[in-house]
């Protein structure tokens, strides 16, 4: 097969190219430690998903050691909860993971301006962990369509000074 | 040519089919950009007078099915239909199965549409305001559903019709190349069995059968997985009529001819081979799919790059090409010398280069782990609406100027807002989709009636968040107005007389500079793609799929909403 010289070399810099791009995604997952939403949360019952061991009843827990923070939060239209009719508010300077499942049609979670984003899917449970350093406010919006008032499907997340949060707080 | 015989005149039937085809597909583009202008004027809160924020999720679903499934689809029917009588130099063997395909066609997308439409009238009981992806446990009325699949099938059938007509072709002319033509169709279609068999289980087996009440849960992770496993190949089959035009008639609007046939083969065989094992990349967020899958489906995505990469040098070298035939000269200065005059180059031309923006905003939503900075914001429709809003649909715009004149037998009309139209489109989209980027970047979520939320800010990198609505609302008043211009030429053109005036195209496609006798004859073998298309398939789909079935298809069992 006849190919161009100049045709060649166009591949040869394509294919390293997408090696690169493959590399650089690898990089992020086992030298960064970037861990992707998958399917260690497990799954729930979609009608009711705190009627399943691996998900409690909605709010901030403590996690496994000090300083890290488990957050069940339930998605459903319109509402996130909690999130919406109360901020979700956790201590700055700690680790938190998001256990998030829906209890009607697909959701999204998104905590704006940060990459933390997954889909809400009824039966299933996303998990994110990321570490908060600074006290800081975000904003929650349900991203993915879920029925005529999905635009009012919003709420907060409050990254609060450690002196302000206390174990009250905490379920 | 005055004096050279019109497609229409040498093959009535498929000349009728096509222009059949094209009329729904362009009914459906007037539709959706009506669509989309009430869209973009709602959501970014110029003006909110037409509809309520509930029912935009109505609109906005029409705007999705009407263009991305119809207008696209509609087209790419016509297209191959004339592409495979015009390559192996025959009519379709039979004008009157040929018509059933196009009519079972024609009747899904009324009975889809019908249904969509049902949910902006209070007292019709249909609605359908479950978007282009469906996505279950969200139900729509079972006419949607029933009109997607009679759809499918009719596509299905359309693809037979074109194959058969190459098998009673290649048993007059044994031992021949298969024409470049319809090379690129058989494997566009066979890519289609592939990808479509997971919407079509979807709907049959769950989606229609909860909307008439047979069955009463469905499992939502399984649903959507069966929905992406034909919704990324979807893409390519919106791209693959605009490649088709780009590979084969592109050049010579240029001026020039097809720079090499064999890696033209190459390009197609790879899509086919690799569109379907990355479906999973529209779900790297999606909780109960391990990370593994969403590596495989992730490498595969980047591999597909290179069809594109390869058609950019293609499609380039072949245009510098006819460039210097016309007495272009330079290192760039031979860009001058295209013809940018001309509507059906102009908008192939600006197509492309539009579609290298997109494909670069492609890489990030490929990029496993910089895809959820972005991932259901809007900056994800900025991407599609380069691709398959303009790489796709401009492309189709502009053929259909060089098209339609042959199919009908009619010189083109309002040729003056033809050569405007492909800059309007253009222009527009650089001012929405830009805007639509940036606004996704500081996370502003797609598919939302409204601007802004209650209990926070978005806070933009760059520019503010007013500037980048006014953008995408002037932005899409002009795309608007470019779909309409178009229109305006098809509908002057086709109520035009015949046989007045020549014809102003030439319908004659040069041979390559490299032609099919410099690639292997591997590749003309379509049978052995189709099975290396399969077993990738079976790698990146078996395993997932098994599982989510394994403790029962409808498990865990999601009612229907609304119920």
């Amino acid at each position: 097969m006849h190919v161009h010289r100049f045709e060649r070399l166009w591949l040869v810099a394509a294919l390293a190219m997408i090696v690169l791009f493959i590399g650089t995604v690898t990089y992020g997952a086992v030298g960064a430690g970037y861990g992707m939403v998958d399917d260690t949360g497990g799954q729930v019952d979609p009608t009711d998903a705190t009627a399943s061991e691996n998900f409690r009843e909605p709010g901030v827990y403590n996690g496994s050691e000090p300083g890290h923070y488990d957050v069940y939060i339930e998605a459903k239209q319109f509402l996130f909860v909690p999130g919406t009719s109360e901020p979700v508010r956790v201590p700055a300077n700690s680790t938190v993971t998001f256990h998030v499942t829906s209890t009607d049609v697909i959701h999204g979670f998104e905590v704006v301006g940060t990459n933390i984003n997954t889909m809400a899917v009824p039966g299933q449970v996303a998990t994110v962990t990321v570490e908060f350093d600074e006290p800081d406010e975000y904003g929650l919006v349900c991203n993915e369509y879920c029925g005529s008032g999905h635009h009012t499907m919003e709420g907060s997340l409050h990254v609060v000074p450690a002196a302000q949060f206390t174990q009250t707080e905490v379920n | 040519m005055s004096d050279r015989l019109a497609f229409v005149d040498k093959f009535p039937s498929a000349a009728r089919i096509t222009r059949l085809s094209m009329g729904v597909s362009f009914t459906a583009l007037t539709i959706g950009a009506l669509l989309g202008i009430v869209q973009a004027l709602h959501r970014t809160n110029v003006f909110r007078g037409v509809i309520s924020s509930a029912d935009y999720y109505s609109v906005l679903t029409g705007h999705g099915v009407l263009l991305a499934l119809f207008f696209t689809i509609f087209f790419l029917t016509g297209i191959f239909t004339w592409g495979t009588s015009r390559s192996l130099g025959r009519e379709l063997p039979s004008p009157r199965f040929s018509l059933a395909w196009f009519l079972l066609m024609f009747s899904g997308a009324v009975m889809t549409a019908t249904a969509i439409f049902g949910g902006l009238v209070g007292q019709i009981p249909f609605s359908a305001d479950v978007l282009y992806t469906f996505y279950a446990p969200l139900q729509a009325h079972p006419l949607f559903y029933a009109g997607l699949a009679a759809w499918l099938v009719g596509t299905w059938l359309a693809g037979a019709d074109w194959i058969r007509t190459y098998y009673h072709w290649r048993q007059d002319n044994p031992g021949e190349r298969i024409p470049l033509q319809m090379f690129m169709i058989v494997t566009t279609m066979l890519m289609w069995y592939i990808a479509t068999l997971g919407v079509a289980v979807e709907v049959l087996f769950f989606l229609l059968p909860l909307s008439l009440g047979l069955i009463e849960s469905v499992d939502p992770l399984l649903t959507r997985t069966l929905f992406w496993f034909f919704g990324h190949p979807v893409v390519y089959f919106w791209l693959m009529p605009a490649y088709f035009a780009w590979y084969t008639v592109l050049p010579k609007l240029s001026g020039g001819r097809l720079f090499s046939d064999p890696l033209a083969r190459v390009v197609f065989i790879l899509f086919l081979i690799l569109s379907t094992p990355v479906g999973f990349h529209h779900q790297y967020a999606d909780p109960g799919v391990p990370e593994g899958f969403k590596f495989i489906a992730m490498t595969n995505t980047m591999f597909l790059l290179l069809p594109s990469f390869l058609t950019a040098f293609t499609v380039v070298a072949s245009m510098e090409y006819g460039a210097r035939q016309r007495g272009g000269t330079g290192y760039l200065g031979w860009l001058r010398a295209l013809p940018w005059g001309k509507p059906a180059f102009a908008g192939c031309a600006l197509a492309g280069m539009m579609f290298a923006a997109g494909g670069f905003s492609g890489i990030i939503n490929a990029g496993m782990n910089i895809n959820s900075l972005i991932h259901n914001t809007l900056w994800v429709p900025g991407h599609f609406h380069l691709t398959v809003g303009t790489a796709s649909a401009l492309t189709m715009m502009a053929i259909s100027y060089w098209l339609y004149p042959q199919i009908t037998g009619k010189r083109l009309q309002f040729y003056g807002i033809a050569q405007v139209q492909p800059y309007i489109w253009f222009i527009g989209m650089g001012l929405m989709s830009n805007a639509m980027h940036r606004a996704g970047l500081a996370g502003v979520p797609r598919r939302t009636a409204e601007p802004q939320y209650q209990q926070f800010d978005f806070a933009p990198v760059l520019g503010s968040m007013a500037e980048m609505r006014l953008q995408i609302a002037i932005g899409g008043t002009l795309l608007t107005l470019g779909a309409l211009m178009f229109v305006l030429v098809m509908v002057g053109t086709w109520l035009a007389e015949r046989g007045r005036g020549r014809l102003r195209v030439d319908s004659h496609l040069p041979e390559p500079i490299s032609g099919p006798s410099d690639s292997p004859r591997v590749l003309d073998n379509v049978k052995l793609w189709f099975v290396i298309a399969v077993v990738l398939v079976v790698i990146a789909y078996g395993f997932p799929i098994y599982s989510m079935v394994a403790d029962g298809a409808l498990n865990p069992a999601a009612p229907p909403f609304p119920v």
